[in-house]
């Protein structure tokens, strides 16, 4: 690595000495910098070389090049066969400069950036809508008998999608039922009403919470793994496999999917409905010391049939939802292992949005409608 | 566990860069292989070719570190894998190289930086110089300086071979493995990456173990072919020699239609 050098009137002979390999390449380079001599005829001397590789023979055309490009020349004298071999491989690689990267003004960037997003939530907006065009679409299809209905991958997505989300949905409800009842009686026990906390679990979780929490918990759950699933198979070209062979990727893969998710929402929201009143019963049972015939006689007279159905009417749309962004998402991927962990994070992060969302509508709807 | 007939490690003049005795491997079951025997000798280009499902790729696979084995040693350069600490074995990932059959590029990243992650992660070199050893790669593997800025899913399939040789390649190894190189490519292609492979053999003085399918370039480059059958090397040789062995599957193999065209002497 050293480079012992001794002058000789217009040729300067450098020594090239030790090891000039990619692990020595740093170090080498930083040496040698110092001895390009403008104006002089270099000779590298190479008899005394130790091991050689291709970073090695770059640093030394490196280094031949800026000595050329300082006014001077250089020659390579004594390499071993080899090293010259190597030297003369590497020679006319890298000559032209890379194309640099675009500079971008970070102003005109952030503009861009905000156009792009305002107008990528109008193109998310069309994809839905063609999206939810296409199943629908498909599902006439199916009614009308002209489509045979695939009731393997229904079942199965059926089964991924509530069945196997039960227990995760039931200890979570279980959890949020008692937390509400422990927090409102503490409350309303100071006004001596504590047994209305029945009132309070029961309309809130089956009119509200249970549906809500529901959802976003398979909008994290199936809604990310339908992104992915389409997605991957959009990278492997599983999806234009299909076009190909005359199927329609929405009929095939979205559908069942989609349809899954409609038949799963409302049986898991009946499961988080009863979980939370069960942690509620438990919670006033041995906290708040509400007798379990007064929570049932309680509960009887506060939760009519409209608090429960009007829970069970939102959790279709909110499913339809969750499943239409999952797919549209999806179907977005592009070919980089990022792209996938993009559109799955949008897909769970704008489904959550939009379960909120239309919640809210619902809220307005029924408080127009007074019930 | 020595199945060789002759000791591991030397045979007279050659020296074995890797020597892997009485290799069994299973998934759940049977063994894909049982008692395999191999050496890989400096310098030379080593075919191995067999039936769908003998084992090609699971040999490959086994022999760096990445499948499992119930049985048997490997030695690479003399040292015995199993009895080497996290940090000689790192050491030794540095003097190999592997080729993917797919490629197996980071398609987070660009041709450049897919080049360049041995220089920064094992080398800790500044970006500017592994920026140019990284483009220098890509260019010795024959691909134009403007394709460094592109994702791995804007490349052709021949230039997906191409970067991921060049990032195989990155550390000037001893050793490549190259799991069907030529496989996806067009004739012209395929001649390109044989004669590509043949040249940096002998710039770089490398090793090539090679598992292919591809009649022309295992008459092309290689020194040497294994034949995987039976869940070991059913015979090893020439291409010439193996045109002779009596065994069916060797017999269709180099004797069938597509390899009728290549006589020797």
């Amino acid at each position: 690595m050293q480079s012992a050098d001794g002058a000789r009137g217009e040729v300067t002979v450098l020594g090239i000495s030790g090891d000039w390999t990619v692990e020595t390449v740093g170090s080498v380079l930083a040496d040698t910098s110092s001895k390009v001599a403008p104006g002089r005829h270099l000779v590298f001397d190479g008899s005394d070389l130790g091991r050689f590789d291709t970073a090695g023979a770059w640093a030394l055309i490196d280094l031949k090049r800026r000595q050329e490009a300082a006014g001077g020349s250089a020659e390579l004298k004594d390499f071993s066969k080899s090293a010259t071999s190597l030297i003369a491989e590497v020679d006319p690689l890298g000559r032209d400069p890379l194309p640099e990267p675009e500079r971008v003004n970070p102003v005109t960037w952030t503009l861009e950036e905000i156009g792009r997003g305002a107008a990528g939530i109008v193109d998310d907006g069309y994809a839905l809508l063609a999206m939810l065009g296409e199943a629908t679409m498909s599902f006439g299809q199916l009614l009308l008998l002209r489509r045979r209905v695939r009731w393997a991958a229904l079942f199965n997505n059926i089964s991924r999608a509530s069945i196997q989300a039960v227990p995760i949905i039931a200890l979570m409800s279980f959890l949020i039922g008692m937390i509400i009842a422990q927090q409102g009686g503490f409350y309303l026990a100071s006004y001596g009403a504590d047994v209305l906390v029945v009132d309070l679990v029961g309309v809130l979780t089956c009119r509200e919470i249970g549906v809500l929490l529901t959802a976003i918990m398979i909008a994290g759950r199936s809604g990310a793994a339908y992104t992915a699933e389409l997605g991957s198979m959009k990278m492997r070209e599983e999806v234009d496999a299909l076009k190909v062979l005359g199927l329609s990727p929405v009929e095939v893969l979205v559908l069942p999917r989609l349809v899954a998710l409609i038949i799963a929402l409302p049986i898991l929201t009946l499961v988080s409905d009863l979980a939370a009143l069960a942690g509620a019963w438990v919670v006033g049972l041995f906290y708040i010391g509400i007798p379990t015939d007064v929570f049932l006689d309680r509960l009887k007279s506060a939760l009519t049939l409209t608090h429960v159905l009007i829970g069970f009417a939102k959790a279709p749309f909110m499913a339809a939802i969750i499943g239409l962004i999952a797919s549209v998402e999806g179907m977005k991927v592009k070919g980089s292992a990022e792209s996938l962990g993009e559109h799955t994070t949008a897909a769970v992060v704008k489904a959550i949005f939009m379960v909120v969302v239309t919640d809210g509508v619902f809220a307005m709807i029924f408080a127009t409608i007074g019930i | 566990m020595d199945h060789g007939s002759h000791e591991a490690g030397k045979d007279g003049e050659r020296e074995a860069v890797i020597s892997a005795r009485g290799i069994t491997v299973g998934f759940s079951g049977e063994p894909v292989l049982e008692g395999l025997d191999i050496d890989v000798w400096r310098g030379e280009i080593l075919g191995v070719v067999g039936g769908s499902g003998t084992g090609k790729s699971v040999l490959l696979r086994t022999i760096i570190g990445l499948n499992a084995r119930s049985a048997g040693t490997i030695k690479v350069f003399g040292e015995d894998l199993d009895r080497m600490t996290g940090e000689e074995r790192q050491k030794i990932g540095r003097r190999w190289g592997v080729l993917f059959q797919q490629g197996a590029l980071f398609s987070s990243l660009t041709v450049l930086q897919n080049v360049g992650v041995p220089f920064r992660e094992h080398m800790r070199l500044p970006d500017v110089i592994a920026d140019d050893l990284a483009r220098l790669k890509i260019e010795m593997a024959g691909l134009p300086a403007d394709a460094c800025g592109k994702y791995p899913s804007e490349l052709s399939g021949g230039m997906i071979k191409r970067v991921a040789l060049a990032r195989a390649l990155a550390l000037d190894p001893d050793i490549v493995f190259l799991d069907e190189p030529t496989a996806g490519l067009d004739p012209i292609g395929a001649a390109e990456f044989d004669q590509l492979i043949l040249r940096l053999r002998s710039t770089l003085g490398l090793t090539v173990f090679m598992v292919t399918h591809d009649l022309d370039s295992l008459v092309t480059i290689t020194d040497r072919i294994a034949v995987l059958g039976n869940r070991r090397v059913l015979v090893d040789g020439t291409f010439a020699e193996l045109k002779k062995f009596d065994h069916p599957w060797v017999r269709a193999y180099f004797n069938g239609p597509r390899a009728e065209h290549f006589t020797f002497g």
